[in-house]
């Protein structure tokens, strides 16, 4: 059955539009056009004339060691932190999928970080593993600078991450539930009579016919973990970036540089390097992880 | 090759109870059919000896060993899954050998073994082919040979026909027989139909909401059915089953306006009580004398036909042969023969243990080649 409505006229559903239209004109399309001139002009901070300076922008930020540092930090930030959250997410919706007695509750458990801001869950985890009295004080005290997020880059970039598959693995969790509970449980079943344990069935059976859904989430975690919204959130009030540039991920560095810095032309020249990256990434990943994801 | 003891075995999801303890004993090699209406809790019984359902009381031995707390992969059995459960992302050859490779079998022996079980179904030529390019037929063998190569103990099946057309249907039944002939393992098959249970049990299992209807020979169900429900439930078409009352001091069976007499002392000793009277279809003869009927349909079946109508208010039908003229609309008479008349007490729906045409009496009666087994 067809069921659109038909109009006699044009400017009565353009109307209807007129709304949607404009927010995303407002909110979508202005700012990437703004990003685009700025990127190529050099913008001066407080407004006026802008000067057109071709790819000088993009020149001065590919020869910037620390910006290089930064795609180094965001691409470890992003693929360490989507494994851990597909990870979690997964053992954590095998877990629940047996349907054990007492498993109900933890449904909802599991979801409830992904309620909570990436920045007050940056702030929580800032003092629960902070090196002098959070969880990991007593191993300090044992091992002196064992854990020191504040000293050492390496143990900074482990706390965002941390928080980030904290917040994320009650998204990742939804969906592979989703995706467990529409494995027929016959094909469960007979892999129990075929000798398999409930590892044993992950790994074979379960696994590999998630395959699709791994596949969305690598796709989706990863762009959330190179532009979320999060990413910047959780390092702004976890780390601050440092130390010493430790946790200095690209829409950090993009943010800084823009308001902090008041460098627009500089910032807007990295966001086009972040998104060519991004839509690279995206490419990549269907051209050849999607191929492998079929069994059918 | 086990035998199976199944204990006063009950289940209940939560407080609804779906199994109100089943006693049954299975001799090793024997196929067994349970056979039931959907709902019966013929599956769940299956899945609890298979060990895919907790037992909520009672025991299941098999071998002699209770198998309660044991896991499916410890209690030797091997299962054919209604919608046969085959693992999409695997080959054929990947599918029948998965058991073997889980058991840790070294690769050669498990390719010789594929190899061999794959030609016992006829499978050798789709190997390498996944489920989803197999039609209905070929995926029920990938099915079986995955349940064959494991040489189990006992053989499981959950209805696995019912997703076949009717004349796959009728092949992959004898071809279970024939392998079940080969393998002589104990095999338990669960259906709702009724032609595969009355085909392929040596013991046929009748169950019913939970309770075990009757147990015996599938023919001796046939002739003999325990209940007003197998008798409905076995046959086809299904047998008549009609409400009557016992006329003691007339000596006779009385239903709408007829009545049948019998012999004043079994009258005697049914005594004056409401009974439900079944026939099967193939045992009313058209006759000079008898009950009159008004054919309201005829479903033809080429090798005779069978006339439907209505008698006393219950739908009656009586299969003839091909060569009896008869047309929608007609009256016919129908002979209803003592010796063929099943009687059950209305209010247990058991059957009544009692034989209306003794030997001196039968044989007066029209029909004396089709005697009462």
């Amino acid at each position: 059955m067809d069921k659109r409505a038909a109009f006699r006229s044009w400017w009565l559903p353009s109307l209807f539009a007129l709304p949607q239209i404009i927010l995303i004109l407002l909110f979508f399309y202005w700012p990437a056009v703004a990003v685009l001139r700025w990127a190529f002009t050099l913008e001066p901070p407080f407004g006026g004339a802008a000067e057109f300076v071709g790819f000088t922008n993009f020149q001065e930020v590919f020869a910037d060691p620390l910006y290089w540092n930064s795609v180094g930090i965001s691409l470890a930030f992003a693929l360490c932190g989507t494994l851990a959250t597909i990870f979690i997410g997964l053992v954590l919706a095998l877990a629940v999928d047996r349907q054990l007695p007492g498993s109900a509750p933890f449904r909802f458990l599991y979801i409830l970080p992904y309620a909570i801001a990436g920045p007050a869950a940056g702030m929580a985890f800032r003092f629960i593993l902070s090196p002098e009295r959070g969880l990991m004080a007593s191993a300090n005290a044992a091992f002196p600078d064992f854990w020191n997020p504040a000293k050492y880059g390496s143990h900074a970039l482990i706390l965002v991450i941390i928080v980030f598959a904290w917040k994320w693995a009650g998204y990742t969790f939804i969906f592979l539930l989703a995706g467990l509970q529409s494995v027929p449980r016959s094909l469960i079943e007979a892999a129990a009579m075929d000798g398999c344990g409930p590892i044993r069935r992950a790994v074979d059976i379960q696994i590999p016919l998630l395959a699709p859904t791994l596949f969305f989430l690598l796709v989706i975690m990863m762009t959330e973990g190179f532009v979320g919204a999060d990413t910047y959130g959780i390092v702004a009030r976890t780390t601050d970036g440092g130390p010493n540039h430790g946790t200095d991920v690209m829409v950090y560095r993009i943010v800084e540089e823009a308001f902090r810095g008041l460098n627009y032309s500089g910032a807007s020249a990295q966001s086009l390097v972040l998104i060519g990256l991004i839509m690279i990434f995206t490419f990549i990943q269907f051209r050849f992880i999607e191929r492998q994801v079929h069994y059918k | 090759m086990a035998d199976i003891t199944i204990r006063a075995v009950r289940k209940s999801y939560g407080k609804n109870p779906t199994l109100h303890g089943i006693d049954l004993a299975f001799a090793s090699g024997e196929f067994v059919v349970i056979l039931g209406p959907s709902g019966c809790g013929k599956s769940t019984l299956l899945r609890m000896i298979a060990g895919l359902e907790e037992i909520t009381s009672g025991e299941i031995a098999i071998n002699g060993k209770v198998v309660n707390r044991l896991e499916p992969r410890e209690r030797g059995c091997a299962m054919v899954f209604q919608n046969y459960a085959l693992y999409p992302h695997m080959t054929v050859a990947g599918n029948i050998g998965y058991a073997l490779k889980v058991a840790g079998v070294p690769k050669a022996e498990r390719l010789r073994r594929i190899e061999e079980t794959a030609k016992i179904v006829g499978l050798s030529d789709y190997l390498d082919r996944k489920p989803a390019a197999l039609s209905g037929g070929q995926r029920q063998r990938v099915a079986m040979a995955r349940a064959i190569i494991r040489e189990p103990n006992v053989f499981l099946f959950d209805e696995p026909l019912s997703n076949l057309d009717a004349k796959l249907r009728v092949t992959m039944r004898a071809e279970i027989r024939k392998l079940h002939q080969r393998l002589s393992a104990t095999s338990i098959f669960v259906t709702h139909d009724q032609v595969e249970a009355m085909t392929l049990a040596d013991k046929l299992v009748v169950m019913n909401k939970g309770v075990v209807e009757q147990v015996g020979q599938p023919l001796d169900i046939y002739h003999r059915p325990a209940s007003i429900f197998v008798a409905s439930f076995i046959g086809s078409p299904a047998m008549n089953l009609f409400d009557a009352a016992v006329d003691v001091d007339n000596a006779c069976l009385t239903f709408g306006g007829t009545k049948m007499p019998i012999d004043r002392g079994l009258a005697t000793r049914l005594g004056a009580r409401q009974i439900t009277v079944g026939i099967r279809p193939e045992q009313c003869a058209v006759a000079p004398e008898g009950v009159s009927l008004k054919v309201d349909f005829i479903e033809e079946l080429g090798s005779g036909r069978v006339i439907h109508s209505e008698l006393n208010g219950y739908p009656f039908a009586a299969s003839v042969d091909e060569h009896t003229r008869v047309r929608p609309g007609d009256r016919i008479t129908l002979e209803l023969p003592l010796a063929h008349l099943h009687l059950f007490d209305r209010e247990t729906g058991r059957r009544i243990e009692i034989d209306l045409a003794p030997r001196a009496i039968r044989s007066s009666a029209s029909q004396p080649t089709l005697q009462a087994v």
